[in-house]
């Protein structure tokens, strides 16, 4: 009777730690893995080590789906809804974007998309392969890296100002 | 002496506030994860799923599990963020799924023209049942899995469309 007791006590409680740690997760701010070298220098600066980068996604920009030019985001991939990908925002809704660095290819980004790109231009699936994406694709925002320690610190925002023309 | 006495009174209290919070929260985790995991209520309205769904507002139970596992496919009635503007929701019907070939009626109100349009991977097309007023898949293309946030199953209000919807 006494162990009955115990251990339903303690399944209350990891239910109510789950709950609570996914409530919080999904709406305020959460703590996830970036794997792969498409966002070198800025995540996994090392290709080749074992550890990955972790980063803080906050989710209070999904109330209002407000982005800026450079913020890095967290996505779902629009080939395949399992998939989570992080990559740049180089164009909001309405810009002009030239698609590649040095030709005059130019494509105006329609209404509620955005054009993603990684730091790592050399290997990474982005918009310039899958297109414009839908905004409402984007989970959440990445603010900070919190591991390894001694990259602590914010995200910066930056982008390549001279491919982008905003109205 | 009656310091004491007040600063007992006054930790009993803060306690018995403290456990009623906690119960509150606990309830409002709960209740988020119930509606984005589960099951949840919407309201509806708009002329572009009649006359499935009515013109004033429907009040529409969605089940969240299955665009999660996948097992969302053709004919069932979907709750999707617009790809346009992601702050908005929208319902439609899945008429077809990856790799089908969906034949479709361009503009029904002024020409009987016909197109014909292959869905990509990991995207859906969706249609209102309404297609003389309905903005779908015909004018914005074949929308990603991604976007997909529910599927209707059950109608609660008005009460004489109560019950499970009609396939």
């Amino acid at each position: 009777m006494g162990t009955r007791n115990v251990l339903w006590n303690l399944a209350n409680k990891y239910f109510t730690f789950g709950l609570i740690g996914l409530t919080v997760s999904d709406r305020y701010a959460s703590i996830v893995p970036v794997r792969g070298a498409s966002m070198s220098p800025t995540f996994n600066p090392q290709a080749s080590n074992f550890t990955d980068d972790y980063v803080l996604v906050e989710k209070f920009c999904l109330e209002k789906y407000k982005f800026s030019h450079g913020d890095v985001v967290v996505f779902r991939s629009p080939s395949n809804h399992k998939e989570k990908y992080v990559k740049r925002i180089i164009g909001l809704p309405g810009d002009w974007i030239g698609t590649t660095h040095n030709s005059y290819d130019v494509l105006k980004i329609p209404e509620g998309h955005c054009w993603l790109e990684g730091d790592n231009s050399a290997s990474s699936k982005d918009s310039r392969s899958l297109g414009p994406i839908p905004l409402g694709l984007v989970q959440g925002r990445v603010t900070h890296i919190v591991w390894p320690p001694q990259r602590i610190g914010a995200v910066e925002r930056s982008y390549p100002q001279e491919r982008v023309s905003s109205p | 002496m009656r310091l004491v006495n007040y600063m007992r009174q006054w930790r009993s209290v803060a306690k018995e506030a403290l456990d009623r919070t906690a119960i509150v929260a606990k309830f409002l985790c709960l209740l988020h994860v119930t509606n984005n995991y589960l099951c949840s209520p919407t309201l509806v309205y708009g002329p572009s799923m009649l006359p499935t769904l009515n013109l004033t507002g429907d009040v529409l139970l969605t089940e969240h599990l299955s665009p999660r596992l996948g097992k969302v496919g053709s004919g069932d009635v979907v709750l999707v963020r617009s790809p346009v503007d992601p702050r908005k929701t929208l319902t439609k019907r899945v008429v077809g799924m990856e790799g089908d070939r969906v034949t479709f009626f361009v503009d029904p109100l002024h020409t009987d023209r016909c197109q014909s349009a292959v869905v990509p991977k990991g995207h859906v097309w969706i249609q209102g049942d309404n297609m003389y007023a309905s903005s779908d898949s015909r004018h914005f293309g074949p929308v990603p899995y991604g976007l997909i946030q529910g599927k209707v199953f059950f109608r609660v209000w008005p009460p004489n469309g109560f019950g499970l919807l009609e396939q």
